[in-house]
């Protein structure tokens, strides 16, 4: 029950992490499935590159090519970026709002599971006829014509842990609303806070039109229906609108908490109230709003007529305004600052630059008739690759080394850490910068080679070199965190020094149920107002010691994903296999007879009591 | 959670506040009911009378936007306090909607 580390068993372990409701050990699952989706997606990368380093490669074939792309960004996007942001999530948010944990333990669990078997699934493909090789879109005229499971395996797959992302998004939105601690007001959240609010309020808009069109897709491939099929009556675009509405929230999803992380780490480490805070939270709000009416821009060459591209270019410019906004207060929040350049520091100045090159190259995208040129070459490539990676990834990173004392109350090398830095920020700019020439050389992307005389020979191996950089950078994360686990040496409270908010408040290791009483909030970074009010506890009581109700741990969620799992083998093997019917009931009767044991069975969880709180122990056992 | 049971005695002036005040909401969603069958019954006129269907779809579907909104408010009490973020996230969600219909209709279908 308590998250100090006792001694316990392999298999009580394995079983507390199984059944777990408490989004402390919720956090470690999705770093640790998030991560290692992270590395299963740099491999793929890894792969790209070798084929690309030389022209007339034959490292891959060309079908395998595909597979593998389609699976790098499927995977980096849906099953590395998310879980690792919901894992910042769910470490950092219940314990900056004093809340004792979320609003739905159960369902926080569920929501991870059903990610958990997606992810599985869609990576079965590798072992069960091929991967899916439509590319991360997955366009219809494409995907409905390819041979083979792997589209199945796509739909399917991304319908079950897209079910857990709307989970989690929809968990938090109501956790942010209704538990805040007495005197967090809206206004007074901190940045992370708030931008995982926005970030929730765009999965909860944004997923179910993804749900929507992978069921059309599903129908369409599986049972022989006609949404996409223009020879029937339907109308391929469909898709297209359907996937860029999810689509392009999506990539606002993906970067919107890493701003909140970075506005974290900047105030801390400037050791400055964050800059215009209220600027910076009505930015957020704007970015998240305009996300929702700029996904055209992704398909101005599909013909949607000269109106529709214009209206979608200017609204897709507009972004650029709260987005500005943005990185001139982080600017001004280091500006007079006493900055402190540890690890996470040096990842959140890097990304300024970085983000703010992937957004000039947006806005260049965002006129339609340049993008008539751009369209489908590497400089889309360079493009995305710097917003998602150079402020997607840099802010995971960032997150990582500024938030493990608050996970594990252990601490990452910091030399190590700032080795990987710059490694990884060489390697990244050596191998997306140059893609921009390459694009405008002519190169299209997602080919699978090209001629050598064709001119992008040594661009192409450059670029191939810088991702062999990046490798090495995240093999020396990886022996930075064995090393910081095998050492397991405390650092307590605050560790950084100049915490700013209630989150460092907390005594480490972080109680079971986070906070023996609620806080009482006084201000924004309310943690640094206790510490300049002198006050050793770090925080100000808004109620005296009392029982906390807490909820018990349940294995009901891992059985609902797994049936969902099982179900999804036989939907894949409909009318092929005489087992598939029978498979498809048997994963769904496991899912509903779960979903019934939870609604008939009350559990009304337990209570820590009052005398077991004031003891020493702390309410452990 | 920590918080002892209270157990409050309410005074007369109180008591006769809440009675007003569930009058007044009862007064309210009786009107709106009769309100929203005296719609129903245009609609189902505009129908049965045979108008041309350029009219008669307009009519209808700008009747069941009232009758939404009539609902949400008088019936599932988003007029009341507190119901801030319900509104809110009922109108963000309402408007992408909104959106995505009129995409479709403007630029796949037209």
């Amino acid at each position: 029950m308590s998250s100090i580390a006792q001694k316990k068993g392999f298999g009580a372990t394995l079983w507390d992490y199984l059944t777990t409701v408490d989004h402390k050990k919720i956090a470690i699952l999705y770093l640790v499935t998030g991560g290692f989706f992270f590395i299963v997606g740099g491999i793929e990368a890894m792969l790209i590159r070798i084929q690309l380093a030389k022209p007339d490669n034959d490292f891959v074939s060309a079908g395998l090519y595909n597979e593998i792309i389609t699976m790098h960004g499927t995977t980096m996007i849906f099953l590395a970026a998310m879980p690792l942001i919901f894992a910042f999530m769910n470490a950092v948010v219940p314990l900056q709002i004093g809340a004792r944990d979320v609003a739905f333990p159960f369902l926080n669990s569920l929501g991870f599971w059903m990610f958990f078997f997606g992810g599985i699934f869609l990576n079965l493909s590798w072992f069960l006829g091929g991967a899916p090789d439509a590319g991360w879109t997955s366009y219809a005229s494409l995907s409905l014509a390819s041979p083979g499971h792997g589209i199945d395996f796509y739909a399917l797959g991304l319908q079950i842990s897209g079910g857990g992302t709307l989970i989690a998004g929809i968990n938090f939105l109501v956790t942010i609303i209704n538990m805040r601690a007495p005197g967090m007001t809206y206004m007074r959240m901190p940045l992370f806070t708030w931008s995982t609010f926005v970030a929730s309020a765009l999965i909860l808009f944004a997923f179910p039109p993804l749900t929507v069109g992978l069921f059309l897709m599903i129908f369409d491939r599986m049972f022989d229906a006609n949404f996409f099929d223009h020879t029937m009556g339907g109308n391929t675009v469909i898709w297209e609108h359907l996937f860029w509405i999810f689509g392009h929230p999506e990539v606002y999803i993906l970067i919107l908490p890493m701003f909140g992380v970075f506005s974290e780490i900047f105030a801390t480490f400037s050791r400055k109230r964050l800059f215009g805070y209220s600027a910076m939270v009505f930015a957020t709000v704007l970015i998240g709003f305009l996300g929702f009416m700029v996904w055209a821009h992704h398909m101005f060459t599909t013909g949607l007529g000269a109106t529709a591209n214009a209206i979608f270019a200017v609204a897709t410019m507009a972004i650029a305004v709260p987005t500005g906004v943005k990185i001139f207060n982080w600017l001004l929040t280091m500006w007079g600052g006493s900055i402190k350049f540890t690890t996470a520091m040096l990842y959140a100045v890097a990304f300024i630059p970085m983000f703010v090159i992937g957004g000039v190259t947006g806005v260049m995208q965002a006129s339609a008739p340049l993008d008539y040129q751009l369209h489908d070459s590497y400089f889309i490539v360079a493009h995305f690759h710097y917003v998602i990676v150079g402020g997607t990834v840099l802010g995971l990173l960032a997150g990582l080394h500024f938030y493990w004392p608050l996970m594990f109350n252990t601490m990452l090398d910091e030399t190590l850490g700032k080795i990987t830095f710059w490694l990884f920020l060489i390697g990244f700019n050596l191998t997306f910068f140059i893609q921009h020439f390459l694009g405008l050389l002519g190169m299209p992307r997602r080919v699978f080679t090209y001629g050598a005389d064709q001119g992008w020979d040594l661009f192409n191996l450059i670029s191939s070199f810088g991702a062999i950089f990046m490798a090495v950078a995240v093999t020396i994360l990886l022996i930075n965190i064995v090393k910081t686990i095998a050492q397991n040496k405390a650092v307590g409270r605050d560790p950084w020094g100049d915490g700013r908010t209630l989150e460092w408040a907390i005594p480490q290791p972080v109680p079971f149920y986070n906070f023996k009483q609620t806080p009482l909030v006084r201000g924004l970074d309310t943690f640094w107002i206790e510490k300049q009010e002198g006050n050793k506890e770090g925080m100000t009581y808004a109620e005296p010691v009392g029982d906390i109700h807490m909820p018990h741990n349940s294995f009901i969620p891992f059985v609902m994903a797994f049936g969902l799992f099982v179900g999804a083998f036989g939907a894949l093997y409909n009318g092929e296999q005489a087992w598939a019917v029978p498979v498809l009931i048997l994963g769904l009767l496991i899912t509903f007879l779960s979903m019934g044991t939870r609604s008939l069975k009350d559990d009304l969880g337990y209570h820590i009591h009052k005398e077991d709180l004031m003891d020493k122990k702390g309410g452990k056992h | 959670m920590a918080h002892d049971v209270q157990n409050q005695m309410r005074t007369k002036t109180e008591f006769e506040y809440t009675r007003r005040r569930s009058a007044d909401e009862m007064r309210g969603q009786v009107t709106t009911f009769a309100i929203m069958i005296f719609l129903t019954l245009i609609a189902f006129t505009a129908v049965y009378a045979d108008f041309s269907p350029n009219l008669v779809v307009p009519i209808i579907l700008l009747l069941a936007v009232i009758q939404v909104i009539m609902q949400l408010y008088y019936f599932m009490h988003m007029s009341h306090k507190g119901h801030e973020n319900a509104k809110f996230f009922l109108f963000s969600g309402a408007f992408v909607a909104f959106l995505t219909v009129l995409t479709f209709v403007t630029i796949i279908w037209w």
